[in-house]
């Protein structure tokens, strides 16, 4: 056994359901918590972003169509393949300088974290709808809605911090283009073959790996891109992507206190949810 | 046999224009240190007032004056005593109804019918309904203890003047905020009449603030230093450069703006009462709404009658004096803005789409456009992608249900949109696929307290009306 030689992983781009290179041929080296050499991750590219967009763009009519059932039993089914991984994650986490304990919780809180949302799907209308009582011989309604596209900065939190930005924005309808955590890219790539193989339509998320500073300024300014969360980004940084955010008006999540193990309460989820009213009259 | 009609004015006895007004500050009325400027009446072009104009210093000032009375009276304040001061002042609009739509009309150009009828019951509205809110919040849905904000610098557009006054005030106060609110500078009157509103209303000093002027003010006060949140109502342009200088700060924002609506009709719609939606869609106040129903997509099959019947209506509505009591379409509000739906109407006949227009006498003094129909409009022409903002219609066809949805999606906007058909699942179906946050299916233009009310994409964020109107008021 000892003398066999491991295969490797090639860490790649996860665009459209497929897992591309980047399109500039560009990587960057990955290393573990000693500083040695673990892999090259893909260099993302403006291209590589752009055609993000365009994959989720494409997704989005058909996911946000999907009932809210059905999108809630896709999440729960990512939970399931990443319980079936859990080792693998962990394994990763511990690369990336976690403990053997920290790692294992780590995973089991990402897992639950899935459990979490998927079970939001068909309970957001509720509590984030209304019936509104006017005063006039009117129906009147109001039901929460994806605002779109979504743009995701992830944190550095490898996992726990990713799966915490991608599932509360997805659940509810959105597609999103994701710059996974620039020196901790590799679980990234692993959780979207979780995600290839859970019956999530391709295109709902789309994630790249890169550097930040270069590939963030195109999302915020990106006209098909309908929110951004900037959780990740670089504090110095934050005041250049909301600039470039209200080109088209983008919905604005800003980097916030956030303690990944807490409870997430729904703010993530509605600050990427459209109020849309409807009005009938009524009548014989 | 036609019937004229006999002249119908209201009174406009009921008001006193004073010459000249200050800003109100601290419950206080002071002088400004800017240039101050006219209000005109759009209807004849006459000065009604000199205004006062309030440069950094002043915005200083009321800031200051917001804080100390959020720090010291307001936000301390229990949300009971609140929500009375909030039911006094619905109920002294509604005892000064007649006096704030006299001047509505005057100061606005929009017709006394809307503004009697309209605008100012649902002012008094908004403040009896958020007043109710203030003891509530808890329960609102934003956790157990929510917080307010605390100061509000709010910037409001002339098309409603005191309807966005109320839309702004109303949720600020009941969360527990203090303001300070800038007009619109063609459109200053009934703001300053209310700050009397307020006085009379013993609501403490600083709660509510009121400076007016120009752009310049307003770029004082949504970038000041002292404020912690920002609602704007006006132009997508406006909007996106509020939205920059409020990037890299904690400040929060909401913005209602621009739209390009589509009212859909389909064939099988009651096209008579379709007929009158798309009347009150577009001419409504002028067609200076945000929400207007601008993009009139028929269905080919009936598109010429419904065009026929349109150019019958449009032939009976009554275009003049705002405080006749038979105006359906009042003034144009300022020079400007008749110059920019001229200068756009143009470019529709330019680009190759016909207008028509009612034979229809204009007076010779004021600022004045008479309703307007473009037919033969391609999705590309300006007509059909830019706000007009005035009482232009663009006329689109469409053959099938998913072109019609392409169609009105087919925009930077996203604010509002319309449906006429008879059969259900037709209106849910294209309700649930058009992109934009009020969705008026075979009725158009109502407006409610209880009704969350704001937009999609470039129309802006946030949402004003009913429990989700709180959120923007709330440190949430």
């Amino acid at each position: 056994m000892s003398d066999r030689l491991a295969v490797r992983k090639t860490y790649k781009l996860f665009i459209g359901g497929a897992f591309p290179r980047s399109e500039s041929g560009r990587s960057y080296p990955v290393h573990d918590a000693k500083g040695r050499f673990v892999a090259n991750a893909s260099q993302a590219s403006r291209k590589d972003a752009r055609d993000a967009v365009s994959a989720a763009r494409k997704a989005f009519g058909g996911w946000s169509g999907r009932t809210a059932y059905n999108r809630g039993q896709i999440l729960y089914r990512v939970a399931e393949m990443l319980e079936g991984r859990r080792d693998q994650f962990a394994d990763e986490l511990r690369r990336a300088g976690a403990s053997k304990q920290a790692a294992a919780a780590e995973v089991d809180a990402a897992v639950d974290r899935w459990v979490w949302y998927a079970g939001w799907a068909d309970k957001l209308s509720a509590v984030a709808g209304a019936s509104n009582p006017v005063s006039g011989p009117f129906f009147n309604f109001s039901t929460p809605e994806p605002a779109g596209v979504v743009a995701v900065v992830a944190p550095d939190s490898p996992l726990l911090g990713l799966v915490s930005v991608v599932a509360p924005v997805i659940v509810s309808g959105n597609t999103c283009v994701v710059v996974a955590s620039e020196p901790a890219p590799l679980p990234a790539v692993t959780l979207a073959e979780v995600l290839a193989t859970s019956d999530l339509p391709g295109g709902v998320v789309n994630l790249l790996t890169g550097r930040r500073a270069e590939i963030a300024p195109w999302l915020a300014s990106h006209m098909d891109v309908n929110g951004i969360d900037l959780t990740g980004a670089a504090a110095e940084h934050v005041r250049g992507l909301e600039e470039e955010a209200a080109g088209n008006l983008k919905r604005v999540l800003r980097p916030g206190k956030d303690a990944w193990p807490d409870d997430p309460g729904t703010a993530r989820m509605t600050a990427f949810l459209e109020t849309k009213t409807v009005w009938h009259p009524v009548g014989v | 046999m036609v019937f004229e009609y006999a002249p119908a004015p209201e009174s406009r006895a009921i008001v006193d224009i004073r010459g000249s007004y200050g800003l109100f500050i601290d419950g206080e009325f002071a002088d400004g240190h800017g240039e101050p400027f006219k209000s005109v009446n759009p209807a004849d072009e006459s000065v009604l007032a000199d205004i006062a104009c309030a440069d950094e210093s002043d915005v200083d000032r009321a800031v200051a004056a917001a804080r100390k009375a959020y720090e010291k009276v307001w936000g301390p304040m229990p949300g009971r005593e609140r929500a009375k001061y909030l039911y006094r002042i619905a109920r002294l609009v509604q005892e000064r109804a007649r006096e704030l739509a006299v001047l509505e009309s005057i100061d606005n150009g929009k017709p006394i019918r809307e503004s009697r009828d309209v605008d100012v019951p649902l002012v008094a509205a908004w403040f009896f309904y958020y007043a109710g809110w203030a003891d509530k919040l808890p329960y609102a849905g934003f956790g157990p203890d929510p917080k307010p904000v605390g100061v509000a610098g709010q910037v409001i557009p002339w098309n409603f003047p005191l309807l966005m006054l109320a839309w702004k005030i109303a949720p600020a106060l009941a969360c527990g905020n203090t303001v300070v609110l800038k007009p619109a500078e063609t459109t200053p009157l009934t703001a300053l009449l209310f700050a009397d509103i307020c006085r009379q209303a013993e609501l403490p000093p600083g709660v509510v603030n009121i400076v007016t002027g120009a752009g310049e003010t307003g770029r004082a006060l949504v970038a000041h230093d002292g404020i912690d949140k920002v609602a704007f109502t006006g132009s997508t342009e406006v909007g996106r450069q509020i939205a920059r200088v409020l990037a890299g700060t904690d400040k929060k924002l909401t913005l209602e703006l621009g739209g390009k609506a589509a009212n859909i009709v389909y064939e099988d719609a009651a096209l008579d009462q379709a007929v009158e939606g798309i009347v009150n869609g577009i001419f409504f106040n002028q067609g200076h709404v945000c929400c207007a129903g601008s993009r009139l997509l028929v269905q080919e099959s009936v598109a010429e009658e419904v065009m026929e019947r349109l150019k019958a209506r449009m032939a009976t509505l009554r275009v003049g004096d705002p405080l006749d009591k038979n105006t359906d379409v009042g003034a144009i509000n300022s020079a400007a803005q008749l110059a920019k739906i001229r200068e756009l109407s143009a470019a529709g006949e330019a680009e190759g789409a016909t207008a028509w227009s009612p034979p229809c006498e204009l007076p010779a003094q004021g600022f004045w456009f008479a309703p307007t129909v473009f037919t033969g409009v391609a999705q590309s022409h300006r007509i059909a992608r830019e706000e007009i903002f005035g009482p232009v219609l663009s006329v689109l066809t469409f053959r099938t249900p998913d072109e019609a949805v392409t169609k009105a999606n087919n925009t930077p906007y996203g604010l509002s949109a319309g449906i006429w058909t008879e059969k259900g699942s037709q209106i849910l179906w294209t309700a649930q696929r058009l992109r934009a946050g009020v969705v008026w299916a075979n009725t158009f233009n109502k407006f409610d307290p209880a009704s969350p009310f704001g937009g999609y994409k470039e129309s802006g964020f946030g949402r004003e009306g009913g429990r989700h109107g709180l959120e923007g008021y709330l440190n949430v």
